[in-house]
């Protein structure tokens, strides 16, 4: 009985640990291909489209809510001592130093991660990646890792992106809406913000990009082949990285700040 | 031109090769039969490297597959062709995108020679005019001739169909059949087709091999295992449910099993 209990859980361990050093190859192996000629322009202008340019519409959206409830919920308690003026301040830095990155790659992870799990899959299933090595073009190559790079290369840009709609939406509500002075809200914004702010905040979201893509393909490209095999593989998929970008998270502003 | 010496291969329990030793010669058609689970897609994918076998050695043109690098392997691709069963033509590409990809993958031509290629294999397959359609607009049976196109496109020495026909009415898998035969006959395409299919396998097939749940039981032209007193042999022929191939998969005697509770 405890030696069954045993070696169960020493499979669960192996098991995990072989998972784990699979990923990690994988990673590499992508990350290879990636800085290795020929360098394939074309399939990472195609995903810079689809993971970069098709997810500004629903950055925009969120970042915009994002910051005009943040100014909202800023001036409340701002106003409770006083120190309204110091709302762009607040705003800026609660947006660039955590909101930005996490929640742009929260989005990033539920509509791009998604669908890069479900296409790897799909191809799977019906053949498309042993038909590529079939005609002789390495999967890992020619599918996962422009996803990769371009996951990595468009986050940070994403996040800009967020910021600056998030500020501006605070500006909307604080300014526009609430009547605090238009100069203290951008004044005291760049008198406070350091350049440590900005580039932690673009560490962020270069990790995430990497953390994202790396979970969303390798789930995809490890995912069973049947129907049930790639729906589950895109649910864990969101889920993990979701999670992992909370974690990461924590373990990066303690690091970083 | 390939040889299988003493192949094994199992998924757990299961056995999906023992001791399977075959060979496919050169310039001629070489079906593969077996019932479902018999094996034998299996066999294929190990034949072209996509799978590792457990143990034994299949030779292709005097290199062991299963000892050969993952570049060498691709090169050696670049000499095969194959069909897969859903034909695996890529979503996102039209018809000419899909057969032009190994093509601008692997050589530099103008685009111009790269036309006029393509026009030649669709003329082949019998649908020159599809090139700007997407593989979702065609039939299952039009999927198949552009993966065929597809395959063929490299002009490659042998081509590998997994269960060309199944899944198609009986014209398109007549067309299939054909193409398959013309690639054959007037190209000397070495062909290996793995299928279940037993009216085509017997009309298009140099040699039958056929495999049962990991074993060669017999092997011969079409005429061999049509005569064949073997009883196996006769009851995969007829299609008969029950005989030496049990109906039931269970091992226990079904009284013994319901009073057992």
């Amino acid at each position: 009985m405890i030696s069954n209990s045993i070696t169960f859980l020493g499979r669960g361990g192996l098991s995990s640990v072989q998972v784990l050093g699979r990923s990690g190859v994988f990673l590499a192996l992508s990350l290879y291909y990636a800085v290795r000629p020929p360098i394939r322009m074309t399939r990472i202008a195609e995903e810079l489209e689809f993971i970069g340019t098709k997810s500004c519409l629903i950055i925009f959206v969120t970042a915009l809510f994002t910051g005009m409830v943040l100014a909202l919920q800023g001036y409340y308690t701002l106003s409770k001592f006083g120190s309204e003026a110091l709302l762009g301040t607040a705003v800026a830095l609660s947006i660039i130093r955590e909101l930005g990155p996490v929640l742009c790659a929260l989005m990033v992870a539920g509509r791009a991660g998604s669908a890069i799990t479900a296409e790897i899959g799909i191809m799977k299933i019906t053949d498309q990646l042993p038909a590529l090595e079939m005609m002789g073009i390495d999967p890992i190559e020619y599918v996962i890792s422009p996803k990769i790079i371009v996951s990595i290369i468009a986050l940070p840009l994403l996040t800009a992106f967020f910021d600056i709609v998030a500020i501006f939406g605070g500006y909307i509500v604080g300014v526009l809406l609430l009547g605090i002075n238009e100069g203290s809200y951008f004044g005291d914004m760049v008198k406070t913000l350091t350049l440590h702010d900005i580039y932690s905040g673009f560490i962020k979201a270069l990790s995430f990009g990497l953390l994202i893509a790396w979970i969303c393909t390798f789930i995809g490209y490890t995912a069973k082949p049947t129907t049930e095999g790639v729906s589950s593989a895109t649910t864990n998929a969101v889920v993990l990285s979701s999670v992992s970008i909370l974690m990461v998270d924590y373990v990066l502003t303690s690091i970083l700040f | 031109m390939i040889t299988i010496t003493n192949l094994n291969h199992s998924y757990g329990k299961i056995a999906t090769a023992k001791n399977v030793s075959c060979n496919f010669e050169t310039n001629k058609i070489t079906v593969i039969l077996g019932g479902s689970g018999s094996g034998k897609s299996t066999l294929l994918k190990q034949i072209v490297g996509l799978q590792k076998a457990d143990s034994g050695s299949i030779e292709f043109n005097g290199q062991d597959v299963t000892r050969l690098s993952k570049r060498a392997l691709y090169e050696m691709r670049k000499e095969m062709g194959m069909l897969f069963q859903g034909s695996a033509l890529f979503n996102s590409f039209n018809i000419f995108d899909n057969i032009a990809f190994p093509l601008r993958q692997h050589r530099s031509l103008s685009e111009k020679v790269i036309k006029t290629l393509i026009k030649i294999k669709l003329e082949m397959v019998g649908l020159r005019g599809t090139e700007l359609l997407m593989p979702s607009q065609l039939s299952g049976g039009m999927t198949k001739r552009v993966g065929l196109a597809r395959a063929i496109i490299m002009d490659p020495k042998i081509v590998f169909y997994d269960e060309p026909t199944s899944g198609l009415d009986p014209i398109s898998a007549g067309v299939i059949n054909k193409l398959i035969l013309d690639l054959n006959r007037k190209l000397g395409v070495t062909s290996v087709v793995v299928s279940h299919d037993i009216e085509s396998a017997l009309l298009i097939a140099d040699k039958v091999i056929i495999l049962f749940y990991g074993e060669i039981i017999a092997t011969g032209t079409p005429e061999e295992i049509r005569e064949s007193t073997d009883p196996k042999v006769i009851q995969f022929i007829t299609g008969s449910p029950d005989g030496p191939i049990p109906f039931s998969v269970s091992d226990k005697k079904f009284i013994a099993d319901l009073m057992e509770g």
